[in-house]
């Protein structure tokens, strides 16, 4: 990775912002977050209790876990205070749990964490706002949420609302605002919370490409202003721009700390196997879907492997696995891509050219696996979503899911990535260029 | 968890030790004085918020107990004809009443109030003691609001004030502590078990019966009123009528409304006891 890091400060007097030692989160899986326990149950739990305390004692031990998970298990780290920390890992690896018991909001399980200085969260930008209020009672109620005191926020409100771009709306309710409006208010006051350790999640999958950079600024400069940030992402262009070094969480564990380049590296490399792979199980089919039945939905880089993550300089295959339990007339298997925010990149079927097309009229029935690829150079960085959808022009529609996967290109090697910018646009294709002098 | 410094020095910061806790713990009361400005907001937010596109704006502070108290005063005073120690039925009633939709509302909010705000409690850290606390607060502007009419009424009806009036703050402040220590227990209760939220309005109801608000305590006689005396709430009705009405207390009136007070106080700190002890488990159980 060529493009320097713009924050690079001498290391810090050996002062820890952040220590972490042996942390664990566990949760109860039944009791977890959406599902609770109604009275009636902890009744019968209390009535059946001594039938269940016998059935423990003689069952084999161990059985008593089998309803929790460790989200985080034996977790040690420190961050130096000022420097900028990466965090990556896929989805479920346990980076929410981390960021949630390091800004306070659930308890550690065991082990221990030691915070120095205020932490201040871009997690959960407006959190607290509401509709009814104007923009300006807003700010109020928020900074007061996020722990600012009411003379701080004197202090900063012209500045938060100069960044935020609404002052014209500034008396009128929130809810009248436009989804951007409320973005842009929310995160100008979490932006001016000038805490000693910001914690910044994934909040540059949302919002326009403006509100992007304006997001990725306020980073760098707090980056710059010597406060510690901790920065999770799963866009590797923006982790290597603005962070030194990374963990790699993976199964609630740090797997590998590095500098961020070996980190993102390791990272990619590794077979995440249970990334970019959507296997349908037989209850999330529905009956008139037969004959057909999909297996599974699979992203696959050059070398074959499963990933949740490919590099848009290497051609990206796309596998949909089925089975016909009976042969299909006119069959067509195909796919959509989607951006992050939903625009269609592209649908294309396995029968669309006239070849496959005139011997496949008829499809018998067997396991079939169709396979797309996506040449190199052809998208740019971000989050896709993959559709796949299964039918017969004008007879039948077999099977369809709009959102069967999702997928990250990271831009890596990408043309004009010496410029540590976001690209507009979905494509980042590699286009003859020349330059005549005349 | 230890706090040391709170000073703003930079090279001074305050450290924070996060580790598991288990059983009771601590009130960490100085947590909470930090964050008594966002007590403040949240207090300001409910009332800012509470009357927003309704037509009759604020004026809804008043109807409701008035209109509660013209159906207690047919239905009771009228078809009934239920004593009312020698003041109007009207004013007998609305007395009592005002306390009364305090508390209610206020022990119904509170309780429901961990579940409503979890968008909060799941992204944010703060003192969670901050939400019951402000919602009981919030419901105070309804109360002088809705004290104004009764101020006139007493003026109608010309009943002389009496030096025992400057004693109702005492029976207001003991309102609070009730509806706050009931609502730490349905708050904490209902982040387990949802079943609260639907056993509410029933106690609500269940509750005002047991409550002198449309009838007077002097129908309770014997050992009776020491059992009757187990409710704060039967205490604030009758020290309400007292220091607004002027209605004679019952000679064992120091007794009950030691054990109103005392009942009281004992719900409010095993209520944020419990609160502490189940604060831990919020975030993941809501």
């Amino acid at each position: 990775m060529t493009s320097p890091s713009p924050v690079l400060r001498p290391p810090s007097a050996n002062s820890l912002a952040i220590r972490v030692e042996n942390l664990g989160k566990q949760y109860r899986i039944g009791t977890a977050p959406e599902k609770y326990r109604t009275l009636r149950e902890s009744i019968v739990n209390v009535a059946t209790w001594p039938i269940q305390r016998i059935r423990r004692g003689l069952a084999p031990s161990g059985t008593e876990q089998s309803d929790t998970i460790w989200a985080l298990r034996d977790i040690s780290f420190t961050v130096e205070q000022g420097s900028v920390l990466g965090v990556i890992g896929r989805n479920g690896a346990g980076k929410s749990t981390l960021l949630k018991v390091l800004s306070r909001v659930t308890e550690p399980t065991e082990g221990e964490v030691e915070i120095r200085g205020r932490v201040g969260s871009l997690l959960e930008v407006g959190t607290g706002f509401h509709p009814e209020l104007t923009g300006r009672e807003n700010i109020y109620l928020n900074g007061a949420i996020l722990g600012m005191k009411r003379t701080e926020i004197d202090r900063k409100y012209d500045e938060i609302v100069d960044f935020s771009g609404v002052e014209q709306f500034i008396d009128t309710p929130v809810k009248r605002y436009s989804s951007g409006m409320y973005l842009r208010l929310a995160f100008a006051v979490a932006a001016h919370l000038e805490p000693e350790i910001l914690v910044v999640d994934e909040v540059l999958a949302v919002g326009d490409a403006e509100f992007q950079r304006k997001c990725i600024g306020k980073m760098s400069d707090v980056a710059q202003e010597g406060r510690t940030v901790l920065f999770v992402s799963h866009d590797m262009s923006a982790i290597l721009r603005l962070t030194e070094e990374a963990i790699v969480l993976e199964g609630g564990q740090v797997v590998y700390r590095a500098p961020t380049v070996e980190a993102v590296d390791y990272y990619m490399t590794s077979g995440f196997s249970e990334a970019g792979e959507r296997k349908w199980a037989a209850d999330e089919i529905p009956p008139n879907s037969a004959p057909f039945r999909p297996m599974a939905l699979r992203v696959r880089d050059a070398k074959q492997n499963n990933v949740d993550v490919v590099r848009s300089t290497e051609a990206i295959h796309l596998e949909v696995e089925y089975e016909l339990h009976e042969p299909i007339q006119g069959l067509r298997v195909g796919l959509y891509l989607m951006s992050a925010r939903g625009e269609y990149v592209f649908t294309s079927f396995d029968t669309d050219e006239p070849e496959q097309y005139n011997q496949f009229g008829i499809r018998p029935a067997g396991h079939y696996k169709s396979i797309c690829t996506i040449p190199p150079d052809l998208l740019n960085e971000g989050r896709y979503t993959v559709g796949m959808n299964a039918s017969s022009f004008r007879i039948k529609r077999y099977f369809m899911d709009e959102r069967a996967l999702t997928f990250t290109v990271d831009g890596m090697g990408a043309p004009g990535k010496q410029w540590a910018e976001t690209r507009m646009g979905l494509m980042r294709p590699r286009l003859q260029w020349r330059i005549e002098e005349q | 968890m230890t706090e040391t410094s709170l000073t703003t020095k930079p090279d001074a910061l305050e450290t924070i030790l996060l580790r598991p806790t288990r059983g009771w713990t601590a009130l960490n009361l100085g947590d909470l004085w930090r964050y008594r400005e966002l007590i403040f907001f949240l207090t300001w937010r409910d009332i800012k918020v509470r009357y927003k596109q309704t037509v009759l704006g604020m004026a809804w502070a008043i109807i409701r107990p008035v209109m509660s108290m013209l159906v207690y005063a047919l239905i009771f005073g009228q078809l009934a004809n239920l004593d009312s120690e020698g003041v109007p039925y009207t004013v007998f009633t609305y007395a009592a009443l005002l306390p009364w939709q305090l508390f209610s509302k206020a022990m119904n909010d509170t309780g429901r109030s961990m579940v409503s705000n979890r968008n909060m409690i799941t992204k944010i850290y703060f003192p969670r003691l901050v939400i019951p606390i402000s919602t009981v607060l919030s419901g105070l502007v309804d109360f002088f609001i809705a004290f104004l009419v009764l101020i006139g009424m007493l003026f109608y009806y010309k009943i002389p004030l009496t030096p025992a009036i400057w004693t109702l703050p005492l029976f207001l402040l003991l309102t609070m502590i009730t509806a706050l220590g009931v609502g730490l227990w349905f708050s904490s209760l209902n982040v387990l078990y949802r079943d609260v939220g639907y056993m509410l309005p029933f106690i609500t109801e269940m509750w005002k019966y047991l409550t002198p608000v449309a009838y007077s305590a002097g129908y309770i006689t014997g050992t009776w009123k020491l059992i009757y005396a187990l409710n704060p709430m039967a205490g604030v009705v009758d020290g309400f009528r007292w220091a607004l009405l002027g209605i004679e207390l019952d000679p064992s009136a120091s007794v009950t409304m030691a054990i109103s007070v005392g009942v009281a106080i004992v719900v409010l700190v095993s209520g944020l006891f419990y609160f502490r002890r189940m604060e831990r488990t919020f975030a993941d159980m809501v």
